[in-house]
């Protein structure tokens, strides 16, 4: 039995928009992680408030990925859905812990204003970005190796715990903390930071080799575990494979060359990201649950995936824009300039200047005028667009 | 034996209670999602229309506790979708293809509340005044769209619709049936016209604490007053609301009917009990008004309601004295928050002024909270008195829960995240009204119009605010133009 098209076309989003969240999601992931590994209070301030700055904004936008992802699952493929939830039930658990200390540690972050406060909700925040992803890779791992059942009878600790689940855990780290480097490498750069695009290149660098190895190494382990994906990884997947192979080098020759052109080291680091994505569900191919579960039988009837792919299309007619502006915005950053500008005007007012002291200073409005920022830069962008398109 | 069965093969109680308190507190910030941006840009509209600093203060200050509330409402929603998977994969798994298609709606309102909520967030100073109002409209429309499509779901499992099962199987859905289902129009209604009570009188409440505080400044009257107003408008609709859905309940969900009203048999002249605790068959501590019961569902004494005796015990909701307790406290609530904003609207339409005495602000400071509770015991009745289905005559509970064993070591972890998470949301406004208090000792009275550049960037010659200072526009001088 072969799945109907409209089976493969909502597949086909759900692995796109994946992907959008493991480079939207992923990045702000790995800006956690360097948070982390930033060091101490002095030392680390500079990177911390690049990543801060660059994250605030668009976090919550970003993890809009992973709703539309769990409801796109639980629609279009329920029985794929209840079994994953059922039978890893403990991942998924620690991964969701991750997220809410996360949101607790941006809400109360800005509001802190001791250090020890600051430092405790950073480190909250800072290590649940850490674990995050970490138990979404031994889930995805899980999947690829077929460990999950069609109808389990309770959570399968074997399932995320082998080499294999543990081995994505630690890949889907290193390439959250190495898109987000790149980002960070262009985020600095647009702010003329320097030392910091130094310090983020070699990051990348480090965290690039890193998860190169780890692929590979997962990729090996495939071989054992997960005959059927390593299969078609190797076969009719491999082109994608290639491309994320050759995309990440070339990230790697660029950090070298210092050849810093925005748009292409964007592109292509999120290509060498997106491809790994995309090559595990062409790898997967026919089976949501490979080997037991396979598209034709797991997918939802034909009126819910036209619903579906309604609700994409609305998503591309809705959402997208604002997203293109979020995008567009971030690419032409004035986040440094907003730092010193100060949205709580109040304060500004209201609180004696002090020379040489920004008033505004405790408040850590940064994040607040970053945002400002945002909208003039929207308008612009779409007025530039409008201009621009008058102009030829 | 199949009961017996049932509890042998999954507990569903740790899960159902996980449920609960996540539902339970998760409301409560959805409402804040669906209707803080109509407040804030109220007081907004007053200060653009009518130059007024302090309404603009207001909506200034309650957009930056709407940031917190949405990035901790924005979590706890994550919580709920994963503790669908994660404790009801017997539901999902067989009807999430139905199901799923209000939340695949809500996520499109999701993703467009929170850009535009970033806009209207964060572009209080570079935005001119109507542009930066008009970015708060599509927060407006998406959150109750967003709410509709969430709470039509819930209607879907008290009357489901839309689908065809065979061999305990989904074969074929219709989507527009499964989200128009009979209850949807009820539910969703309901939903949205008590979100915008709570957040109404949660706010007007923190403001009428300031006014029995003694601080009785422009600032504080229309803090009060413009929540206030947004809620007193939607009380009398949700009372007439109410009654409504209960009479729909009657002939839709007779036993959930029953278990609200006490009704044991089958009859007419049922009497309407207030109060009153179930022990053994037998109504104790409770007011019965004879055949009430009887004409509020049929406007008759002679209306004929259902009584639980219809059904075998097994498939009658548990804790029926919880749910009766429940259903008139939220009942009594309502008609109390009815008779204090009329008692408010009379006195507005007569002396054109605002109640400041006690006896009017004292129960006002209390009406978030009622508003709160309220809500809470509504949800109480709906999903209560749904057991022992969580589709209602068509999936038990015990056949939907997880068969995972860890759901009371999540249960723990999560009653102690909602804990800080509640901390959070109550802790960092709280933080930010005394930050502002002593900051601010006469701003309250004197805040300029916020739009354009700040006084530190126009510089601080700037002393004298008669008129807007200009925006920074980058079309004014643009050369290429």
């Amino acid at each position: 039995m072969s799945p109907s098209a409209a089976a493969i076309v909502v597949a086909a989003i759900l692995v796109l928009v994946i992907s959008a969240y493991a480079l939207f999601g992923g990045a702000d992931f790995g800006g956690g992680i360097w948070d982390l590994l930033a060091g101490g209070p002095a030392r680390g301030s500079a990177p911390r408030d690049l990543i801060d700055e660059s994250i605030t904004p668009v976090w919550e936008a970003n993890h809009v990925w992973l709703i539309f992802t769990l409801v796109l699952l639980w629609t279009a493929f329920p029985p794929a859905f209840a079994a994953i939830f059922a039978a890893l039930f403990v991942p998924l658990s620690l991964s969701l812990l991750g997220i809410v200390l996360r949101g607790v540690g941006f809400a109360f972050r800005h509001t802190a204003q001791r250090l020890r406060l600051q430092q405790l909700t950073g480190a909250m925040f800072a290590a649940s970005s850490l674990i995050t992803p970490f138990f979404m890779g031994t889930v995805v791992g899980a999947v690829a190796t077929g460990k999950v059942p069609l109808h389990p009878t309770g959570n399968i600790l074997g399932a995320w715990t082998s080499a294999t689940a543990i081995l994505t855990g630690f890949l889907f780290v290193a390439a959250c903390a190495y898109i987000s480097a790149v980002f960070l490498v262009l985020e600095a750069r647009q702010r003329g930071h320097r030392k910091l695009m130094r310090y983020f290149s070699l990051r990348a660098t480090v965290a690039g080799v890193l998860t190169g190895l780890l692929a590979g190494a997962t990729l090996g382990e495939l071989s054992a575990s997960a005959p059927y994906v390593y299969k078609r990884l190797t076969g009719i997947a491999l082109p994608l494979v290639a491309i994320s192979i050759v995309a990440g080098i070339a990230v790697l020759c660029m950090l070298w060359l210092r050849w810093y052109h925005a748009m292409i080291l964007r592109a292509t680091a999120a290509i060498a990201v997106a491809t790994v994505v995309w090559g595990w569900g062409l790898a997967q191919y026919p089976y949501l649950l490979p080997t037991s579960l396979s598209l034709a039988t797991g997918s939802a009837p034909i009126a819910t995936l036209v619903t579906e792919f309604i609700v994409a299309g609305l998503a591309v007619l809705l959402v997208a824009p604002g997203f293109v502006i979020l995008y567009v915005l971030q690419q032409r950053h004035m986040l440094s300039a907003a730092g010193s500008d100060s949205d709580l005007r109040l304060a500004a007012q209201l609180e004696p200047a002090i020379p040489g002291q920004s008033a505004a200073a405790p408040v850590r409005a940064g994040s607040v005028a970053t945002a400002v920022v945002l909208a003039v830069l929207a308008i612009r962008a779409v007025r530039d667009a409008l201009s621009g398109s008058r102009r030829h | 034996m199949g009961a017996m069965a049932h509890v042998l093969a999954a507990n569903p109680v740790p899960a159902r209670t996980q449920m609960g308190a996540s539902l339970g507190f998760h409301i409560i910030l959805a409402c804040f999602g669906v209707a803080f941006a109509a407040v804030t840009m109220t007081a907004e509209w007053i200060g653009i229309t009518r130059g007024d600093a302090a309404a603009m203060l207001l909506a200034r200050r309650w957009s930056k506790v709407m940031a917190v509330l949405v990035a901790v409402g924005a979590v706890s929603g994550t919580v709920l979708s994963y503790e669908l998977g994660l404790l009801w994969p017997g539901l999902m798994g067989r009807f999430g293809a139905a199901f799923g298609i209000g939340f695949s709606y809500e996520g499109i309102f999701f993703f467009v509340e929170a850009i535009f909520v970033g806009v209207y967030l964060y572009g209080w100073r570079r935005l001119p005044p109507w542009v930066h109002w008009w970015s708060g409209m599509p927060i407006v429309v998406s959150g109750i769209l967003g709410a509709m499509s969430v709470v039509a779901m819930n209607a879907w499992m008290n009357s489901p619709a839309g689908f065809t099962l065979s061999h305990g199987k989904i074969t074929s859905v219709d989507p527009v049936s499964v989200y128009f289902n009979a209850a949807t129009p009820y539910e969703t209604a309901h939903m949205v016209l008590a979100a915008y009570m709570v957040v109404g009188f949660v706010i007007a409440g923190v403001y009428a604490v300031g006014l029995l505080r003694g601080r009785r400044d422009r600032y504080h009257r229309l803090g009060f007053a413009v929540p206030f107003t947004i809620g007193a408008i939607a009380t009398p609709l949700q009372v007439m609301m109410g009654d409504i859905i209960a009479r729909f309940i009657a002939s839709n969900q007779p036993v959930k009917f029953a278990s609200m009203e006490f009704v044991a048999k089958t009859g007419d002249n049922i009497p309407e009990w207030i109060g009153g605790i179930l022990i053994n068959g037998k109504v104790y501590f409770g007011a019965a008004i004879p055949s009430f019961d009887s004409i509020l569902v049929g406007f008759s004494p002679h209306t004929r309601v259902i009584g639980w005796e219809t059904v075998p015990p097994d498939q009658r909701p548990p804790f029926p004295t919880l749910i009766h307790l429940s259903f008139d406290f939220m009942v009594g609530i309502g008609l109390f928050l009815l008779a204090l904003a009329a008692w408010q609207g009379w006195w507005w339409w007569f002396h054109r002024r605002l109640l400041l005495t006690p006896w009017f602000l004292v129960p006002s400071a209390l009406s978030g909270v009622a508003a709160v509770a309220a809500m809470e015991a509504g949800w109480i009745v709906t999903e209560v008195g749904r057991q022992p289905w969580i589709v209602y005559r068509v999936l038990l509970v015990s056949d939907a829960v997880t068969p995972s064993s860890g759901v009371t070591v999540t249960l723990g972890v999560i009653l102690f995240l909602y804990a800080i998470l509640t901390v959070v949301s109550i802790g960092v406004p709280m933080i930010m009204s005394w930050r502002w208090r002593r900051e601010t000792p006469a701003e309250e009275e004197a805040e300029q119009v916020p739009y354009g550049p700040s006084p530190a960037e126009v510089g601080a010659s700037a002393a004298g605010h008669s008129e807007r200072p200009a925006l920074p526009r980058a079309s004014a001088g643009r050369p290429e133009a």
